[in-house]
């Protein structure tokens, strides 16, 4: 049985491969699950906040603040959200294509570019790429914590306000749909004009305590760290749609590539057996 | 609805609570608040403590804050809650730490590519040697 054997083994091991990516594709399945109702928990939030921001804007407020002031950009920020973990497609290089696009336009237009990467993939990635990296945070795991963001996301918020940078980008995967998720570039700062739900009647401003200063800067901060958080757990549950969909695929794969090799395993089988049969036979008639 | 209150409690992981009460107690910067209904538009910063709903039916609802933002505007109370404990040399330490572990990061990378690299000659001057010993043995018995 020529190549019978080596055949047997191979099938042997892509059908153990296959079971491996079978199991993955499950895991990734139920993490995706729980990674959009997270998403979904997440928004009210954001959207509270946005509210809130828009009253702000409609109110006649004697401070404004710095985050709503368009500068001229010199110095720009980023912030770029990635997956820890690997074996997900297209996902990472698709954002970090995205996101190398966006820094060369700023680099083109000879304005600096900061970073701050969230998750190991990016920062393997941009430390070779080499725009100076301001702060990172990776290991965040599936349930990630609001306070692990809190310090890197400060770093650029401080950058700001102290005028090293003019403007802040965040960029991270956009869930469309579990085959579908597209990197998308959001300006965090300055906050752009965000529209109320309702017109409210003009002339009224909050009681603020302490101070209206306190209150806003607190405002603000978490606002952007909203925006931040939001962008993580939406890129999360875009790393396990896009992890499910590549496992999907090399399960498929592998299940042609066994069908094939069964094939070619049948016909060294049969072509065995009929010399075999030959042999036998002619040595009978030699007899 | 002029005397009952819509309170919203939602913290940036998830949504807390939300409900109609008649009144609301909130631990803010200043001093513990009390909101009635039609109160003016308010917004504050709270300390960490509690935040009490009481509802029509008199019962009362507790939630624990860890700071945050409070808003009043129209009927609507929203609570904008902390979900860690936050301060400003405690944020600052955070920020100190993520741009120590970036620069770590940039200079780890020599190290790191250095080990790639040996482990990568290691492996090539081991090839070597085993090629190196089988021309041998193959040598001597020709």
């Amino acid at each position: 049985m020529a190549g019978g054997k080596e055949i047997r083994t191979k099938i042997k091991s892509i059908e153990n491969t296959q079971k491996i990516t079978r199991a993955m594709e499950m895991v990734a399945a139920s993490k995706m699950r729980r990674a959009q109702e997270r998403m979904r928990a997440a928004r009210p939030y954001a959207a509270k906040m946005r509210n809130v921001i828009a009253h702000l804007a409609q109110a006649s407020l004697e401070y404004r603040h710095s985050y709503t002031q368009e500068r001229e950009a010199k110095r720009v920020g980023f912030i770029i959200i990635s997956s820890d973990r690997g074996l997900c497609g297209g996902l990472n290089i698709n954002l970090f294509r995205a996101a190398v696009n966006e820094l060369s336009t700023w680099q083109d237009k000879r304005v600096e570019v900061d970073v701050t990467v969230i998750g190991r993939k990016a920062l393997a990635f941009f430390r070779r790429f080499s725009p100076t990296i301001v702060s990172e945070v990776t290991q965040l795991g599936d349930a990630p914590q609001f306070a692990d963001l809190i310090g890197a996301i400060k770093v650029m918020l401080d950058a700001y306000t102290e005028g090293r940078i003019d403007r802040l980008f965040v960029v991270h995967n956009r869930f469309v749909s579990t085959m579908f998720q597209e990197p998308q570039v959001e300006q965090l700062l300055p906050i752009r004009a965000v529209a109320p739900e309702e017109a409210l009647k003009a002339h009224w401003d909050y009681l603020y305590e302490p101070d209206a200063h306190a209150v806003v800067d607190a405002l603000m901060t978490r606002y952007i760290e909203s925006l931040v958080y939001q962008g993580v757990v939406e890129n999360i549950a875009c790393e396990m749609a896009a992890r499910m969909v590549a496992m999907k695929s090399a399960t498929d794969n592998a299940g042609n590539l066994i069908d094939e090799l069964q094939l070619v395993y049948n016909k060294a089988r049969q072509a065995a057996i009929t010399q075999e049969i030959a042999e036998i036979v002619s040595g009978a008639a030699a007899v | 609805m002029a005397n009952s209150i819509k309170v919203e409690i939602v913290s940036a992981e998830e949504e807390v609570w939300s409900g109609e009460g008649v009144m609301v107690f909130a631990p803010a910067e200043m001093g513990e608040i009390g909101i009635a209904p039609q109160h003016a538009p308010l917004l504050t910063r709270l300390k960490p403590g509690e935040v009490r709903v009481q509802l029509e039916s008199g019962e009362e609802q507790f939630f624990y804050v860890s700071g945050g933002l409070l808003e009043v505007q129209g009927h609507v109370v929203t609570v904008l809650s902390d979900t860690a404990l936050r301060a400003k040399d405690l944020d600052e330490s955070a920020a100190l730490e993520a741009q120590k572990r970036a620069e770590q990061a940039l200079t780890d990378r020599a190290s790191d590519l250095e080990l790639a690299q040996a482990k990568a000659e290691l492996l090539q001057a081991a090839a070597q040697l085993r090629a190196i010993q089988h021309l041998r043995s193959k040598g001597g018995r020709a």
